[in-house]
């Protein structure tokens, strides 16, 4: 998306809002809403809207968890780092997918086909170490398993290729 | 005329403005209470770094003190042995993720950090915490001074000054261990608008921002 095609989008979002600073998270979450993340062109307008120092809204952005600083990919990988996780070697499984997809927590590989990032407990701790596919909680992801993963993604690929 | 009220701090009798906090009662009396993120005109204290704690007659509990209005007759005392184990505590907590290389950093000079650790008698070579520092790049990019976030403490003084008198491009960024000070979209402070005023440089307590050449602070 051009610079320019992202400051249409949030500017058609402030439309819909007042300049009052309380409406910052909202704003954030109906721009990310229609852009999958917050481009940094995105922030600037925002900042500019409320009157806002930017580095104000960045700092804002990067303390919940809820808004990207990277477009998604086509699949999401979330990566559990809570405590039955960490125990369980869920550090390892993470570095295991930085290394297979070059990329680090919060980041999206550059064909757009996977982000990474990282989550505090699922609620499935029997499973783990867990990771996230695309919603759907995997159990026991150690690093083979993450080639595992990877290479039915891969399959997949190849078969729709075929097709 | 403003409203004074009179109390005893370390047995010493002293007047201050009716709603100081008893932090700048101390401060302004040349009674020395460790601190770190108390910023002079704030709205409401950020009471974040934990270091200023003193007990005051009547109260259980230590209190810290950039939360305490003084008040008329208030008797408060800055070495009292919960207080101190409280601040000695924090310091030491924050002490476990900064990195100690006084010898070559450029804010020997002038570091609070050593001042708070003298105050405290605190050995920064002995810290009981497991350490944990980070490692990311020194900012150099900016011809007045360098900016070191892995000795950042985040205590706030470099973005209020910098919103108060210079451009207003530092703040606070990330969360948790990672929060710290710093430009949007982690930009260099040499791209930023920054437009070098030194402020920052002169208020920060920590060494993690220094001038280039030492000139006279
Ligand atoms: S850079 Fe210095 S003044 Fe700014 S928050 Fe960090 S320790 Fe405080
Ligand atoms: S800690 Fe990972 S699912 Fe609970
Ligand atoms: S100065 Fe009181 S908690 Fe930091």
């Amino acid at each position: 998306m051009t610079e320019e095609k992202i400051k249409q989008h949030t500017r058609q979002v402030l439309k819909s809002f007042s300049k009052k600073k309380g409406n910052l998270i909202p704003i954030l979450q109906r721009v990310q809403g229609r852009l999958g993340y917050l481009p940094r062109e995105a922030m600037l307008e925002v900042a500019e809207f409320l009157g806002l120092p930017p580095i104000h809204v960045y700092g804002v952005v990067t303390f919940y968890n809820q808004f990207r600083l990277n477009p998604p990919g086509k699949h999401s990988v979330r990566v559990c780092l809570g405590t039955a996780c960490h125990m369980k070697g869920g550090y390892i499984t993470l570095d295991a997918w930085k290394r297979r997809l070059s990329i680090g927590a919060g980041e999206t590989t550059t064909d757009r086909e996977f982000d990474l990032d990282t989550v505090a407990c699922v609620g499935c701790c029997v499973m783990a170490p867990v990771t996230v596919l695309d919603e759907k909680p995997m159990g026991k992801v150690d690093p083979t398993k993450v080639d595992g993963l990877l290479l039915a993604f891969e399959r997949e690929r190849e078969g729709k290729k075929k097709q | 005329m403003m409203k004074t009220v009179s109390l005893t701090i370390d047995d010493k009798q002293i007047e201050t403005q009716a709603g100081n906090t008893l932090l700048w009662a101390a401060l302004d009396n040349g009674i020395y209470i460790p601190n770190l993120c108390s910023l002079r005109h704030a709205a409401a204290p950020a009471a974040s770094c934990r270091l200023c704690w003193v007990e005051v007659e009547g109260k259980a509990q230590p209190v810290t003190a950039c939360t305490e209005i003084a008040a008329e007759g208030m008797v408060a005392n800055t070495r009292g042995t919960q207080a101190l184990r409280l601040a000695r505590n924090g310091f030491e907590l924050l002490m476990a993720s900064h990195p100690i290389e006084c010898a070559r950093c450029a804010a020997l000079h002038v570091c609070e950090l050593l001042k708070i650790a003298g105050h405290l008698n605190v050995k920064l070579n002995k810290n009981p915490y497991r350490k944990l520092v980070h490692h990311l790049p020194i900012d150099s990019s900016n011809p007045l001074f360098n900016y070191d976030p892995n000795k950042c403490v985040v205590c706030g003084r470099c973005v209020s000054i910098c919103r108060e008198r210079g451009t207003g491009v530092l703040g606070f960024a990330h969360r948790g261990f990672d929060r710290r000070a710093t430009t949007f979209y982690d930009e260099l402070i040499g791209d930023s608008a920054c437009e070098q005023c030194g402020e920052c440089v002169r208020a920060c307590p920590s060494g993690a921002l220094t001038f280039k050449v030492s000139v006279n602070v």
